[in-house]
Protein backbone atom coordinates (compact mmCIF):
# COMPACT_ATOMS: atom_id res chain seq x y z
CA UNK A 1 0.00 0.00 0.00
CA UNK A 2 1.14 3.54 -0.54
CA UNK A 3 2.07 5.57 2.46
CA UNK A 4 4.45 5.26 5.34
CA UNK A 5 4.52 1.94 7.18
CA UNK A 6 6.39 1.85 10.45
CA UNK A 7 6.87 -1.01 12.89
CA UNK A 8 9.58 -0.56 15.50
CA UNK A 9 10.78 -2.26 18.63
CA UNK A 10 13.71 -1.10 20.70
CA UNK A 11 14.69 -1.53 24.32
CA UNK A 12 16.20 1.69 25.67
CA UNK A 13 17.70 1.97 29.16
CA UNK A 14 14.63 3.67 30.57
CA UNK A 15 11.77 2.49 28.40
CA UNK A 16 10.69 0.24 25.61
CA UNK A 17 9.64 1.56 22.24
CA UNK A 18 7.06 -0.64 20.57
CA UNK A 19 5.05 1.03 17.86
CA UNK A 20 3.29 0.08 14.70
CA UNK A 21 1.41 2.51 12.49
CA UNK A 22 0.80 3.45 8.92
CA UNK A 23 -0.14 6.84 7.58
CA UNK A 24 -1.11 7.78 4.05
CA UNK A 25 1.56 9.64 2.11
CA UNK A 26 -0.18 12.99 2.20
CA UNK A 27 -0.78 15.78 4.65
CA UNK A 28 0.98 16.55 7.89
CA UNK A 29 0.89 13.95 10.65
CA UNK A 30 1.73 15.07 14.15
CA UNK A 31 3.68 12.66 16.31
CA UNK A 32 2.42 13.88 19.63
CA UNK A 33 3.41 13.02 23.19
CA UNK A 34 5.26 14.11 26.30
CA UNK A 35 9.04 14.34 26.26
CA UNK A 36 10.62 10.94 26.73
CA UNK A 37 7.77 9.01 25.14
CA UNK A 38 9.86 8.04 22.13
CA UNK A 39 8.70 10.48 19.45
CA UNK A 40 12.18 11.60 18.48
CA UNK A 41 13.46 8.02 18.44
CA UNK A 42 10.74 7.10 15.96
CA UNK A 43 11.67 10.01 13.73
CA UNK A 44 15.37 9.11 13.93
CA UNK A 45 14.61 5.50 13.08
CA UNK A 46 12.61 6.55 10.02
CA UNK A 47 15.49 8.80 8.94
CA UNK A 48 18.00 5.97 9.41
CA UNK A 49 19.87 7.77 12.19
CA UNK A 50 18.86 5.14 14.73
CA UNK A 51 18.95 1.43 14.04
CA UNK A 52 16.28 -0.18 16.17
CA UNK A 53 16.65 -3.76 17.39
CA UNK A 54 13.59 -4.78 15.40
CA UNK A 55 11.91 -2.80 12.71
CA UNK A 56 10.22 -2.56 9.37
CA UNK A 57 9.97 0.77 7.62
CA UNK A 58 8.74 1.45 4.13
CA UNK A 59 7.50 4.43 2.16
CA UNK A 60 5.24 3.75 -0.83
CA UNK A 61 6.42 0.14 -0.86
CA UNK A 62 10.10 1.09 -0.94
CA UNK A 63 11.62 -0.79 1.97
CA UNK A 64 14.06 1.18 4.13
CA UNK A 65 14.44 -1.32 6.93
CA UNK A 66 13.36 -4.92 7.26
CA UNK A 67 14.92 -7.73 9.34
CA UNK A 68 18.62 -7.46 8.49
CA UNK A 69 18.23 -4.93 5.70
CA UNK A 70 18.99 -1.34 6.66
CA UNK A 71 19.12 1.45 4.09
CA UNK A 72 21.77 4.00 5.11
CA UNK A 73 20.44 7.41 6.13
CA UNK A 74 22.00 9.22 3.17
CA UNK A 75 20.18 6.93 0.75
CA UNK A 76 16.70 7.65 2.11
CA UNK A 77 14.73 10.35 0.25
CA UNK A 78 13.86 12.31 3.38
CA UNK A 79 14.27 15.84 4.61
CA UNK A 80 15.01 16.25 8.32
CA UNK A 81 14.62 19.38 10.41
CA UNK A 82 16.29 19.07 13.80
CA UNK A 83 15.28 20.80 17.01
CA UNK A 84 18.23 23.15 16.74
CA UNK A 85 18.86 24.45 13.24
CA UNK A 86 22.33 22.81 13.16
CA UNK A 87 23.62 24.91 10.28
CA UNK A 88 27.17 24.16 9.13
CA UNK A 89 29.20 26.94 10.75
CA UNK A 90 32.00 26.78 8.18
CA UNK A 91 29.66 27.64 5.31
CA UNK A 92 27.65 30.70 4.33
CA UNK A 93 23.86 30.60 4.37
CA UNK A 94 23.79 30.01 0.62
CA UNK A 95 26.36 27.19 0.84
CA UNK A 96 24.27 25.59 3.56
CA UNK A 97 21.20 25.75 1.32
CA UNK A 98 23.03 24.36 -1.69
CA UNK A 99 24.75 21.57 0.22
CA UNK A 100 21.99 18.98 0.11
CA UNK A 101 20.72 20.22 -3.24
CA UNK A 102 24.09 19.44 -4.84
CA UNK A 103 24.04 15.84 -3.61
CA UNK A 104 20.76 15.13 -5.40
CA UNK A 105 20.93 14.07 -9.07
CA UNK A 106 19.72 16.75 -11.51
CA UNK A 107 16.53 15.07 -12.62
CA UNK A 108 15.43 14.50 -8.99
CA UNK A 109 15.65 18.20 -8.13
CA UNK A 110 12.00 19.22 -8.10
CA UNK A 111 12.38 22.27 -5.91
CA UNK A 112 14.42 25.32 -6.85
CA UNK A 113 16.64 27.37 -4.59
CA UNK A 114 14.94 30.65 -5.45
CA UNK A 115 11.47 29.28 -4.77
CA UNK A 116 12.43 27.88 -1.36
CA UNK A 117 14.24 31.07 -0.42
CA UNK A 118 11.13 33.03 -1.28
CA UNK A 119 8.76 30.59 0.38
CA UNK A 120 10.65 30.90 3.66
CA UNK A 121 11.46 34.59 3.37
CA UNK A 122 15.23 34.30 3.63
CA UNK A 123 16.37 35.95 0.39
CA UNK A 124 18.09 38.77 2.26
CA UNK A 125 20.21 36.32 4.28
CA UNK A 126 21.90 34.36 1.48
CA UNK A 127 25.27 36.11 1.61
CA UNK A 128 25.51 36.07 5.39
CA UNK A 129 27.60 33.74 7.54
CA UNK A 130 25.71 31.54 9.97
CA UNK A 131 26.86 33.59 12.97
CA UNK A 132 24.63 36.42 14.19
CA UNK A 133 21.39 35.00 12.80
CA UNK A 134 18.29 34.92 14.98
CA UNK A 135 16.89 31.56 16.06
CA UNK A 136 13.91 31.96 13.75
CA UNK A 137 16.12 32.80 10.77
CA UNK A 138 18.37 29.81 11.44
CA UNK A 139 15.41 27.44 11.60
CA UNK A 140 13.89 28.80 8.39
CA UNK A 141 17.23 28.26 6.63
CA UNK A 142 17.38 24.72 8.01
CA UNK A 143 13.88 24.02 6.71
CA UNK A 144 14.75 25.38 3.25
CA UNK A 145 17.98 23.33 3.27
CA UNK A 146 16.05 20.14 4.03
CA UNK A 147 13.42 20.90 1.37
CA UNK A 148 16.05 21.50 -1.31
CA UNK A 149 16.85 17.78 -1.37
CA UNK A 150 13.32 17.42 -2.83
CA UNK A 151 12.37 14.87 -0.18
CA UNK A 152 9.53 12.39 -0.52
CA UNK A 153 8.95 12.64 3.21
CA UNK A 154 9.69 15.59 5.47
CA UNK A 155 10.57 14.80 9.10
CA UNK A 156 10.44 17.65 11.59
CA UNK A 157 11.58 17.20 15.18
CA UNK A 158 10.01 19.96 17.27
CA UNK A 159 11.40 22.62 14.96
CA UNK A 160 9.86 25.41 17.02
CA UNK A 161 10.63 24.24 20.53
CA UNK A 162 13.96 26.05 20.81
CA UNK A 163 12.39 29.36 19.75
CA UNK A 164 10.76 32.09 21.79
CA UNK A 165 7.08 32.88 21.45
CA UNK A 166 7.49 35.64 18.84
CA UNK A 167 9.79 33.61 16.63
CA UNK A 168 7.32 30.71 16.84
CA UNK A 169 4.48 32.93 15.70
CA UNK A 170 6.50 34.17 12.72
CA UNK A 171 7.48 30.67 11.58
CA UNK A 172 4.11 28.96 11.99
CA UNK A 173 2.56 30.63 8.93
CA UNK A 174 5.55 29.50 6.85
CA UNK A 175 5.03 25.94 8.00
CA UNK A 176 1.30 26.11 7.28
CA UNK A 177 2.12 27.47 3.87
CA UNK A 178 4.67 24.76 3.13
CA UNK A 179 2.17 22.03 2.91
CA UNK A 180 -0.31 23.96 0.80
CA UNK A 181 2.44 24.95 -1.62
CA UNK A 182 4.51 21.78 -1.83
CA UNK A 183 2.30 18.93 -0.70
CA UNK A 184 5.22 16.95 0.72
CA UNK A 185 3.94 14.44 3.27
CA UNK A 186 5.34 15.29 6.66
CA UNK A 187 5.80 13.86 10.12
CA UNK A 188 5.87 16.58 12.73
CA UNK A 189 7.06 15.78 16.24
CA UNK A 190 5.61 18.04 18.92
CA UNK A 191 4.49 18.13 22.52
CA UNK A 192 2.40 21.26 21.97
CA UNK A 193 -1.26 20.48 21.22
CA UNK A 194 -1.74 23.92 19.68
CA UNK A 195 1.02 23.32 17.15
CA UNK A 196 -0.47 19.95 16.32
CA UNK A 197 -3.90 21.51 15.94
CA UNK A 198 -2.66 24.28 13.69
CA UNK A 199 -0.45 22.21 11.43
CA UNK A 200 -1.51 18.60 11.37
CA UNK A 201 -4.55 17.02 9.80
CA UNK A 202 -3.73 13.70 11.43
CA UNK A 203 -2.21 12.82 14.71
CA UNK A 204 -0.46 9.89 16.33
CA UNK A 205 -0.68 10.05 20.10
CA UNK A 206 2.22 8.35 21.88
CA UNK A 207 2.23 7.32 25.52
CA UNK A 208 5.26 5.57 27.05
CA UNK A 209 6.65 4.30 23.77
CA UNK A 210 3.33 2.97 22.48
CA UNK A 211 0.76 4.33 20.07
CA UNK A 212 -2.26 5.31 22.19
CA UNK A 213 -4.36 6.62 19.32
CA UNK A 214 -4.15 7.56 15.66
CA UNK A 215 -6.63 9.56 13.64
CA UNK A 216 -7.83 12.93 12.43
CA UNK A 217 -6.50 15.72 14.64
CA UNK A 218 -9.94 17.24 15.19
CA UNK A 219 -11.29 13.90 16.41
CA UNK A 220 -8.36 13.03 18.67
CA UNK A 221 -8.35 16.43 20.33
CA UNK A 222 -11.93 15.94 21.50
CA UNK A 223 -11.78 12.30 22.58
CA UNK A 224 -12.40 12.12 26.31
CA UNK A 225 -10.63 8.78 26.73
CA UNK A 226 -7.32 10.43 25.75
CA UNK A 227 -5.29 12.79 27.95
CA UNK A 228 -5.53 15.70 25.48
CA UNK A 229 -9.05 16.74 26.46
CA UNK A 230 -8.05 17.08 30.10
CA UNK A 231 -5.28 19.62 29.42
CA UNK A 232 -5.79 23.13 30.74
CA UNK A 233 -5.59 24.48 27.22
CA UNK A 234 -7.63 21.70 25.64
CA UNK A 235 -9.15 22.91 22.40
CA UNK A 236 -11.08 21.67 19.42
CA UNK A 237 -10.91 22.35 15.71
CA UNK A 238 -13.81 23.10 13.38
CA UNK A 239 -13.64 23.27 9.63
CA UNK A 240 -15.84 25.43 7.42
CA UNK A 241 -15.83 27.65 4.37
CA UNK A 242 -15.27 31.39 4.30
CA UNK A 243 -18.70 32.58 3.17
CA UNK A 244 -18.91 36.33 3.70
CA UNK A 245 -17.11 39.42 4.90
CA UNK A 246 -19.03 41.94 6.95
CA UNK A 247 -17.51 45.36 6.39
CA UNK A 248 -19.85 47.20 8.78
CA UNK A 249 -18.75 45.23 11.85
CA UNK A 250 -15.47 44.04 10.45
CA UNK A 251 -16.23 40.33 10.69
CA UNK A 252 -15.62 37.29 8.54
CA UNK A 253 -18.26 34.58 8.47
CA UNK A 254 -17.37 30.91 8.23
CA UNK A 255 -20.14 28.54 7.20
CA UNK A 256 -20.52 24.93 8.22
CA UNK A 257 -23.39 22.55 7.61
CA UNK A 258 -24.18 22.96 11.29
CA UNK A 259 -24.28 26.75 11.46
CA UNK A 260 -21.97 29.68 11.00
CA UNK A 261 -19.21 31.29 13.00
CA UNK A 262 -17.96 34.85 13.01
CA UNK A 263 -14.33 35.80 13.52
CA UNK A 264 -12.55 39.14 13.33
CA UNK A 265 -12.20 40.12 9.70
CA UNK A 266 -9.45 38.35 7.76
CA UNK A 267 -8.77 38.95 4.10
CA UNK A 268 -9.24 35.42 2.88
CA UNK A 269 -11.08 34.75 -0.39
CA UNK A 270 -14.69 33.63 -0.22
CA UNK A 271 -14.95 29.88 -0.69
CA UNK A 272 -11.60 29.08 0.96
CA UNK A 273 -11.60 26.25 3.47
CA UNK A 274 -10.96 27.62 6.94
CA UNK A 275 -10.12 25.97 10.24
CA UNK A 276 -10.87 27.55 13.56
CA UNK A 277 -9.64 26.65 17.01
CA UNK A 278 -11.93 26.86 20.02
CA UNK A 279 -10.61 26.56 23.56
CA UNK A 280 -12.72 24.28 25.76
CA UNK A 281 -12.80 26.90 28.51
CA UNK A 282 -14.29 29.47 26.10
CA UNK A 283 -17.39 27.35 25.51
CA UNK A 284 -20.36 27.66 27.88
CA UNK A 285 -23.61 25.71 27.66
CA UNK A 286 -27.26 26.63 27.99
CA UNK A 287 -30.54 24.77 27.58
CA UNK A 288 -32.25 27.59 25.68
CA UNK A 289 -31.13 29.76 22.80
CA UNK A 290 -30.31 33.20 24.20
CA UNK A 291 -30.41 36.15 21.85
CA UNK A 292 -29.94 38.60 24.74
CA UNK A 293 -26.22 38.00 25.05
CA UNK A 294 -22.98 39.53 23.78
CA UNK A 295 -21.94 36.19 22.35
CA UNK A 296 -22.34 35.93 18.57
CA UNK A 297 -21.34 32.34 18.03
CA UNK A 298 -24.04 30.05 19.34
CA UNK A 299 -24.23 26.54 17.95
CA UNK A 300 -26.83 23.83 18.56
CA UNK A 301 -25.10 20.73 19.95
CA UNK A 302 -25.76 17.30 21.36
CA UNK A 303 -23.99 15.95 24.45
CA UNK A 304 -21.92 12.87 23.62
CA UNK A 305 -19.99 12.28 26.80
CA UNK A 306 -18.73 13.94 29.96
CA UNK A 307 -15.65 13.38 32.02
CA UNK A 308 -14.59 14.80 35.39
CA UNK A 309 -11.18 16.49 35.24
CA UNK A 310 -10.88 17.29 38.92
CA UNK A 311 -13.12 17.94 41.91
CA UNK A 312 -14.52 21.14 40.49
CA UNK A 313 -14.42 20.85 36.72
CA UNK A 314 -15.63 18.56 34.01
CA UNK A 315 -15.18 18.37 30.28
CA UNK A 316 -18.11 17.83 27.91
CA UNK A 317 -17.79 16.35 24.43
CA UNK A 318 -20.36 17.89 22.11
CA UNK A 319 -21.40 17.02 18.60
CA UNK A 320 -22.54 19.59 16.06
CA UNK A 321 -25.33 18.83 13.62
CA UNK A 322 -22.76 18.00 10.93
CA UNK A 323 -20.88 15.52 13.11
CA UNK A 324 -17.92 17.76 14.06
CA UNK A 325 -17.07 17.73 17.76
CA UNK A 326 -16.10 20.45 20.21
CA UNK A 327 -15.24 20.50 23.89
CA UNK A 328 -16.65 22.55 26.70
CA UNK A 329 -15.02 22.87 30.07
CA UNK A 330 -17.49 23.82 32.82
CA UNK A 331 -17.78 23.44 36.56
CA UNK A 332 -19.25 20.25 37.96
CA UNK A 333 -21.78 22.44 39.72
CA UNK A 334 -23.01 23.78 36.35
CA UNK A 335 -23.15 20.23 35.06
CA UNK A 336 -25.54 19.30 37.83
CA UNK A 337 -27.63 22.46 37.36
CA UNK A 338 -27.96 21.69 33.65
CA UNK A 339 -28.68 18.07 34.49
CA UNK A 340 -26.27 16.94 31.76
CA UNK A 341 -27.12 13.66 30.09
CA UNK A 342 -25.85 11.89 27.03
CA UNK A 343 -27.90 12.73 23.95
CA UNK A 344 -29.22 15.94 25.44
CA UNK A 345 -29.61 18.91 23.06
CA UNK A 346 -28.04 22.19 24.17
CA UNK A 347 -26.65 25.44 22.84
CA UNK A 348 -22.90 26.00 22.93
CA UNK A 349 -22.01 29.63 23.42
CA UNK A 350 -18.51 30.21 22.05
CA UNK A 351 -16.86 33.26 23.51
CA UNK A 352 -13.72 33.27 21.41
CA UNK A 353 -12.74 31.71 18.12
CA UNK A 354 -9.29 31.76 16.51
CA UNK A 355 -8.94 31.34 12.78
CA UNK A 356 -5.87 29.13 12.29
CA UNK A 357 -5.59 28.95 8.53
CA UNK B 1 79.87 33.56 13.87
CA UNK B 2 79.34 30.10 12.53
CA UNK B 3 75.83 28.78 12.19
CA UNK B 4 75.28 25.06 11.93
CA UNK B 5 72.96 25.18 8.88
CA UNK B 6 73.30 21.47 8.25
CA UNK B 7 71.72 20.61 11.62
CA UNK B 8 69.01 23.27 11.20
CA UNK B 9 68.06 22.03 7.74
CA UNK B 10 68.01 18.45 8.88
CA UNK B 11 65.81 19.35 11.84
CA UNK B 12 63.29 21.24 9.71
CA UNK B 13 63.23 18.44 7.13
CA UNK B 14 62.64 15.84 9.85
CA UNK B 15 59.91 17.93 11.49
CA UNK B 16 58.12 18.61 8.19
CA UNK B 17 58.11 15.01 7.00
CA UNK B 18 57.18 13.71 10.46
CA UNK B 19 54.31 16.20 10.79
CA UNK B 20 52.84 15.22 7.42
CA UNK B 21 52.97 11.54 8.34
CA UNK B 22 51.58 12.35 11.82
CA UNK B 23 48.57 14.08 10.28
CA UNK B 24 47.96 11.19 7.90
CA UNK B 25 48.17 8.58 10.66
CA UNK B 26 46.98 10.64 13.61
CA UNK B 27 43.74 11.99 12.09
CA UNK B 28 42.15 8.57 11.43
CA UNK B 29 43.28 7.37 14.88
CA UNK B 30 41.79 10.50 16.46
CA UNK B 31 38.53 9.99 14.53
CA UNK B 32 38.34 6.37 15.62
CA UNK B 33 39.05 7.26 19.26
CA UNK B 34 36.42 10.03 19.16
CA UNK B 35 33.68 7.89 17.62
CA UNK B 36 34.18 4.30 18.69
CA UNK B 37 32.35 2.57 21.49
CA UNK B 38 34.71 -0.39 21.29
CA UNK B 39 36.24 -1.81 24.47
CA UNK B 40 39.63 -1.18 22.84
CA UNK B 41 39.05 2.57 22.90
CA UNK B 42 40.81 3.30 26.20
CA UNK B 43 43.54 0.72 25.61
CA UNK B 44 44.50 2.12 22.20
CA UNK B 45 44.12 5.65 23.57
CA UNK B 46 46.53 4.85 26.38
CA UNK B 47 49.10 3.26 24.05
CA UNK B 48 49.00 6.33 21.81
CA UNK B 49 49.48 8.55 24.87
CA UNK B 50 52.39 6.53 26.33
CA UNK B 51 55.13 8.83 24.95
CA UNK B 52 53.70 11.60 27.12
CA UNK B 53 54.96 9.89 30.26
CA UNK B 54 57.67 7.49 29.13
CA UNK B 55 61.29 8.66 29.29
CA UNK B 56 62.42 9.12 25.67
CA UNK B 57 65.35 6.82 26.35
CA UNK B 58 62.98 3.94 27.13
CA UNK B 59 61.09 4.52 23.91
CA UNK B 60 64.35 4.85 22.00
CA UNK B 61 65.74 1.68 23.54
CA UNK B 62 62.81 -0.48 22.47
CA UNK B 63 62.66 1.16 19.06
CA UNK B 64 66.34 0.39 18.63
CA UNK B 65 65.73 -3.26 19.51
CA UNK B 66 62.75 -3.53 17.16
CA UNK B 67 64.47 -1.79 14.26
CA UNK B 68 67.77 -3.68 14.61
CA UNK B 69 68.55 -6.61 12.25
CA UNK B 70 67.33 -9.09 14.89
CA UNK B 71 64.21 -7.09 15.75
CA UNK B 72 60.71 -7.64 14.43
CA UNK B 73 60.59 -4.52 12.27
CA UNK B 74 64.28 -4.84 11.34
CA UNK B 75 63.69 -8.28 9.84
CA UNK B 76 60.76 -6.88 7.91
CA UNK B 77 62.73 -3.94 6.51
CA UNK B 78 65.61 -6.26 5.58
CA UNK B 79 63.15 -8.53 3.82
CA UNK B 80 61.75 -5.57 1.92
CA UNK B 81 65.27 -4.64 0.86
CA UNK B 82 65.30 -1.31 2.69
CA UNK B 83 68.08 -2.33 5.04
CA UNK B 84 67.92 -1.51 8.71
CA UNK B 85 66.65 1.81 10.01
CA UNK B 86 68.74 2.67 13.09
CA UNK B 87 71.28 5.43 12.47
CA UNK B 88 69.47 6.56 9.30
CA UNK B 89 67.18 9.50 8.58
CA UNK B 90 64.12 7.26 7.91
CA UNK B 91 64.78 5.70 11.30
CA UNK B 92 64.52 9.17 12.85
CA UNK B 93 61.21 9.73 11.08
CA UNK B 94 59.80 6.50 12.50
CA UNK B 95 60.96 7.43 16.00
CA UNK B 96 59.62 10.99 15.73
CA UNK B 97 56.23 9.88 14.50
CA UNK B 98 55.77 7.50 17.41
CA UNK B 99 57.15 9.97 19.93
CA UNK B 100 54.98 12.92 18.77
CA UNK B 101 51.81 10.95 18.03
CA UNK B 102 49.91 11.96 21.21
CA UNK B 103 50.59 15.63 20.52
CA UNK B 104 48.67 15.34 17.25
CA UNK B 105 46.04 12.77 18.21
CA UNK B 106 44.89 14.49 21.41
CA UNK B 107 43.90 17.92 20.02
CA UNK B 108 42.39 16.42 16.87
CA UNK B 109 40.42 13.91 18.93
CA UNK B 110 39.17 16.72 21.20
CA UNK B 111 38.09 18.70 18.15
CA UNK B 112 36.19 15.75 16.70
CA UNK B 113 34.51 15.13 20.04
CA UNK B 114 33.56 18.80 20.35
CA UNK B 115 31.84 18.73 16.96
CA UNK B 116 29.56 15.95 18.20
CA UNK B 117 27.35 13.68 16.14
CA UNK B 118 24.93 16.32 14.92
CA UNK B 119 26.74 17.83 11.88
CA UNK B 120 27.41 14.35 10.49
CA UNK B 121 23.77 13.40 11.04
CA UNK B 122 22.64 16.56 9.28
CA UNK B 123 24.96 15.73 6.39
CA UNK B 124 23.53 12.22 6.20
CA UNK B 125 19.98 13.58 5.98
CA UNK B 126 21.27 15.84 3.18
CA UNK B 127 22.21 12.68 1.21
CA UNK B 128 25.93 12.82 1.93
CA UNK B 129 27.87 9.58 2.36
CA UNK B 130 29.89 9.18 5.58
CA UNK B 131 33.23 9.37 3.73
CA UNK B 132 32.26 12.52 1.87
CA UNK B 133 30.96 14.23 4.99
CA UNK B 134 34.17 13.33 6.83
CA UNK B 135 36.10 15.44 4.33
CA UNK B 136 33.48 18.13 3.71
CA UNK B 137 32.06 18.58 7.20
CA UNK B 138 34.13 16.94 9.97
CA UNK B 139 37.61 18.00 8.79
CA UNK B 140 36.72 21.65 8.12
CA UNK B 141 34.90 21.91 11.46
CA UNK B 142 37.92 20.36 13.22
CA UNK B 143 40.29 22.97 11.74
CA UNK B 144 41.28 24.45 15.13
CA UNK B 145 42.24 21.00 16.46
CA UNK B 146 44.09 20.06 13.28
CA UNK B 147 46.02 23.31 13.41
CA UNK B 148 46.94 22.84 17.06
CA UNK B 149 47.96 19.26 16.31
CA UNK B 150 50.13 20.36 13.39
CA UNK B 151 51.89 23.02 15.40
CA UNK B 152 52.44 20.81 18.44
CA UNK B 153 53.58 17.84 16.35
CA UNK B 154 56.05 20.00 14.43
CA UNK B 155 57.38 21.77 17.50
CA UNK B 156 57.69 18.60 19.52
CA UNK B 157 59.64 16.90 16.73
CA UNK B 158 61.97 19.89 16.51
CA UNK B 159 62.63 19.65 20.23
CA UNK B 160 63.16 15.93 20.53
CA UNK B 161 66.46 14.64 21.81
CA UNK B 162 66.43 11.37 23.72
CA UNK B 163 64.80 9.14 21.14
CA UNK B 164 67.03 10.52 18.40
CA UNK B 165 70.19 9.95 20.37
CA UNK B 166 69.15 6.36 21.06
CA UNK B 167 68.21 5.35 17.51
CA UNK B 168 69.91 7.98 15.36
CA UNK B 169 73.19 8.59 17.01
CA UNK B 170 75.15 11.58 15.86
CA UNK B 171 75.89 11.39 12.15
CA UNK B 172 76.31 14.87 10.58
CA UNK B 173 73.93 15.41 7.66
CA UNK B 174 72.12 12.16 8.37
CA UNK B 175 70.92 12.12 11.96
CA UNK B 176 72.57 15.08 13.71
CA UNK B 177 69.64 17.40 14.41
CA UNK B 178 69.73 20.68 16.36
CA UNK B 179 69.13 19.29 19.81
CA UNK B 180 71.94 16.77 19.35
CA UNK B 181 74.18 19.44 17.88
CA UNK B 182 73.63 21.63 20.95
CA UNK B 183 74.60 18.73 23.19
CA UNK B 184 77.74 18.18 21.12
CA UNK B 185 78.72 21.84 21.28
CA UNK B 186 78.32 21.89 25.03
CA UNK B 187 80.36 18.70 25.39
CA UNK B 188 83.17 20.27 23.39
CA UNK B 189 82.85 23.54 25.34
CA UNK B 190 81.80 25.49 22.23
CA UNK B 191 79.56 27.84 24.18
CA UNK B 192 78.97 30.32 21.40
CA UNK B 193 77.59 27.77 18.94
CA UNK B 194 75.49 26.26 21.69
CA UNK B 195 74.12 29.73 22.46
CA UNK B 196 73.19 30.47 18.86
CA UNK B 197 71.22 27.27 18.41
CA UNK B 198 69.66 27.36 21.88
CA UNK B 199 68.55 30.98 21.66
CA UNK B 200 67.10 30.22 18.23
CA UNK B 201 65.16 27.35 19.73
CA UNK B 202 63.85 29.59 22.52
CA UNK B 203 62.55 32.16 20.06
CA UNK B 204 61.09 29.43 17.88
CA UNK B 205 59.32 27.78 20.82
CA UNK B 206 57.87 31.07 22.01
CA UNK B 207 56.57 31.95 18.55
CA UNK B 208 54.96 28.54 18.19
CA UNK B 209 53.11 28.72 21.50
CA UNK B 210 52.13 32.34 20.92
CA UNK B 211 50.80 31.60 17.43
CA UNK B 212 48.78 28.74 18.85
CA UNK B 213 47.12 30.86 21.53
CA UNK B 214 46.30 33.61 19.05
CA UNK B 215 44.83 31.16 16.56
CA UNK B 216 42.83 29.33 19.21
CA UNK B 217 41.33 32.61 20.29
CA UNK B 218 40.53 33.52 16.70
CA UNK B 219 38.77 30.21 16.04
CA UNK B 220 37.02 30.39 19.36
CA UNK B 221 35.48 33.72 18.42
CA UNK B 222 34.48 32.44 14.99
CA UNK B 223 32.64 29.46 16.38
CA UNK B 224 30.52 31.48 18.76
Amino acid sequence: MTGLEVKLQHQFDEFELDVSFSVPACGITALFGHSGCGKTSILRAIAGLLKTQQGTISLNNNIWQKSNFFLAAHKRPIGYVFQEASLFSHMSVQQNLEYGWQQVPHRQRRLKLNDMVELLGISNLLKRTTQHLSGGERQRIAIARALLTSPELLLMDEPLSALDHDAKQTILPYLENLHDELGIPSLYVTHDPNEAARLANQMILLVDGKVAALGATAKLLTRLDLPLAAYDDAASILEGIISAHDSTYHLTWISMDSGRIAVSRENYPIGKIARVQIQARDVSLSRKFHSDTSIINILPVKVIDTHDINESQLIVQLELLDGQTILSRITRRSGITLDLKEGMHLYAQVKSVALIN
Amino acid sequence: MEIDWQAINLTLKLATISTLILLLIGTPIAWWLAKTQSVWKEIIGSIVALPLVLPPSVLGFYLLLMLSPDGFIGKLTLLMGIGTLPFTFPGLVVGSVIYSLPFVVQPVRNAFEAIGERPMEVAATLRTSPLKSFFQIALPLARPGLLTGTILGFAHTVGEFGVILMIGGNIPGETKVMSVAIYDHVESLEWEQAHILSAGMMVFAFLVIYAMYVLERHWGNLNK
